[in-house]
């Protein structure tokens, strides 16, 4: 397969924001409601175009997420951002009786999402939201690799779901290398790279580190798949299985804690179904701290080096 | 409608509340007997509404935020029309759409939301509210709240929300029964004063008897039209209000009666309509 190359740097947060303001000039009922942190999050590219449709509401999460459930039995599709950590773990009663339970068409962003928020520390970096989340029936969670993607994300909640969901993406800038005009599906993944000795399965930032990893190992003749698995819930069940199946050893890894996360959701998906040896790379079970985003993604190993070294020293039966 | 009908409809409901709850062997009957005069009022007076068209955008809609009073709620709809009285007897059974607490997704006729975990229903009712505004629909948004309710730190964020966008078109109803699963709201966490608190979120305060039927649409007919805020009105009422030997005390917060309760109970409730009158 063709190599992907990285076109430009941008954060996904970045990419989120331009997809609202873009969705809501197609869509009239898409409302959003700010939580103070509006230009953090970038709703405020749709608060600019259209004031009429933006409600603050300050620092109020948990009401933020009720008053969007409120909004949408009048018809309308609200979308809530913040910061993940908080818009998710700190209203996680409201998400899962307001809005699961009664399945109401809202849509939450969760941005800073990872290690990779960098120097506001362990409070601001989510890594739990996505164990959360999951465990919740009636919600998607997406968790798109890229700006472009993420773009194409909010699309994707607004067109293919009526269902409450959550859209998860990042602080910093990082590689874009999807294309804009490629739409995600709910519930999909794509296969970025094919390889007979290993799987890789990515979500997120690590989706490019997953990429530049197996990149490495081809050069070693390590051949790996590489699986960009953008819907968390529903998750692409087959592709799983499929990509498993010929593989002597699948990794996962995601900016999120390896309790879980996308590993938990493969290994239920392989060990019930075609049992595999597994490697589950995320963040270790532990909070995060301050420092530079690359610093923090050394430390925690979660860069491309770290990923190919990992999996080579697996399959060579030294771990 | 005339008063001495509205009072025969609270009796029928309150009748049917204390049936359903010993039929279902748990639930909360202290608040939802307290609760059957305010019930009264909206369903079969305030509330434009249609049991034939449950969907009508028309509407005015009722957000029940405590939503263990589900009884009063589900009897005043069977009362009302939306659907069988005899289907109160599925009340916390298997395959009921009468859950024990309110859930949306087994399709009951005239519920809005599931609710059960306090604190959430004011800030829905906000949102519906705003997005009524929004859409130029006319309808009013009723929430009823409990008054222990009010502990929930997110109601006071809803509420400052509320007045913000100067929603007129909500109002809240605050069950204010001076009790709570623990014992009196004053000693569990004080909520006083509370015309105060809600004045001071920007709301328009009213209270009322909230036993009092009559009292409780004076008090309506006076703050409705009242435009750019949201309005309270605090309804004083007795936990358990009919039911002389349970009434004002708290251990009948959450309990149901035993079959030979429910029938001295019953017996109760019918002398205290003589005593009012009926």
């Amino acid at each position: 397969m063709k190599q992907l190359e990285c076109k430009e740097l941008i954060a996904t947060r970045i990419g989120f924001g331009r997809g609202l303001l873009e969705a809501g000039k197609k869509y009239k009922e898409i409302v959003v409601i700010g939580s103070d942190i509006s230009s953090s999050v970038c709703v405020d590219f749709f608060a600019k175009e259209f004031p009429h449709r933006f409600f603050s509401l300050g620092i109020a999460e948990q009401n933020a997420i009720t008053f969007a459930c409120g909004l949408s039995l009048t018809g309308k599709i609200p979308f809530v951002a913040s910061y993940a950590t908080f818009i998710v773990m700190r209203t996680l009663d409201q998400i899962r009786v307001s809005a699961c339970y009664n399945e109401m068409n809202i849509k939450i962003g969760g941005a800073h999402a990872g290690v990779s928020v960098g120097p506001d520390g362990a409070t601001h970096q989510a890594l739990e939201d996505i164990a959360a989340l999951r465990a919740l029936p009636n919600i998607v969670i997406l968790s798109p690799a890229d700006a472009n993607q993420t773009f194409n994300a909010v699309f994707s909640v607004v067109e293919q779901t009526k269902l409450p969901s959550y859209i998860r993406f990042g602080r910093e800038p990082v590689p874009c290398f999807t294309d804009i005009n490629s739409k995600i599906v709910i519930g999909k993944s794509e296969v970025l790279n094919e390889g007979k000795h290993c799987t890789i399965i990515a979500t997120g930032h690590m989706v490019w580190e997953a990429l530049q990893a197996a990149y490495s190992l081809e050069k070693k003749g390590i051949f790996c798949n590489v699986v960009n698995m953008y819907s968390i819930k529903p998750i692409d069940k087959d592709i799983i299985i499929q990509t498993a199946q010929n593989s002597e050893l699948v990794v996962t890894v995601e900016e999120h804690q390896i309790y879980g996360g996308l590993g938990s959701a493969v290994a239920e998906i392989l060990s019930q179904n075609c049992p595999k040896k597994m490697l589950i790379i995320g963040m270790p079970d532990c909070f995060g701290e301050s420092g530079k985003p690359e610093e923090l993604l050394d430390k925690y190993k979660l860069t491309s080096h770290h990923i190919a070294n990992k999996i080579e020293q697996v399959l060579k039966g030294n771990e | 409608m005339l008063l001495d009908e509205l009072i025969r409809i609270s009796y029928e409901i309150r009748k049917s509340v204390i049936e359903m709850l010993a039929e279902a062997g748990s639930g909360h009957l202290g608040g939802s007997l307290g609760l059957a005069d305010v019930f009264t009022a909206l369903y079969f007076k305030i509330m434009k509404h249609n049991p034939a068209d449950p969907q009508w955008e028309g509407r005015d809609r009722l957000i029940l935020s405590n939503g263990h009073v589900a009884p009063v709620l589900y009897a005043s709809l069977a009362h009302a029309g939306y659907f069988p009285i005899a289907e109160l007897k599925t009340l916390r059974k298997i395959g009921s759409r009468l859950q024990g607490h309110p859930g949306k997704d087994k399709g009951l006729p005239g519920l809005e939301i599931s609710s059960g975990s306090l604190g959430q229903g004011l800030s829905i009712a906000t949102g519906l509210a705003l997005g009524l505004k929004l859409n130029n629909n006319n309808a009013k948004v009723f929430c009823i709240c409990g008054d222990g309710e009010l502990q929930e730190g997110s109601i006071w964020e809803a509420a400052m929300s509320a007045a913000h966008y100067k929603l007129d078109n909500l109002f809240c109803i605050v069950d204010r029964n001076f009790v709570q699963i623990d014992g009196p709201t004053s000693s569990v966490m004080e909520i006083e004063p509370l015309n105060l608190k809600w004045a001071s979120f920007g709301w328009h305060v009213a209270s009322c008897n909230g036993n009092n039927i009559n009292d409780f649409l004076i008090t309506f007919s006076e703050i409705e039209n009242i435009v750019l805020k949201p309005k309270v009105i605090i309804a004083n009422t007795i936990m358990g209000k009919g039911v002389k030997s349970i009434e004002g005390d708290y251990k009948w917060h959450g309990k149901a009666p035993t079959k030979q309760e429910s029938e001295k109970f019953l017996e109760e409730l019918k002398k205290y309509y003589e005593t009012i009158g009926m």
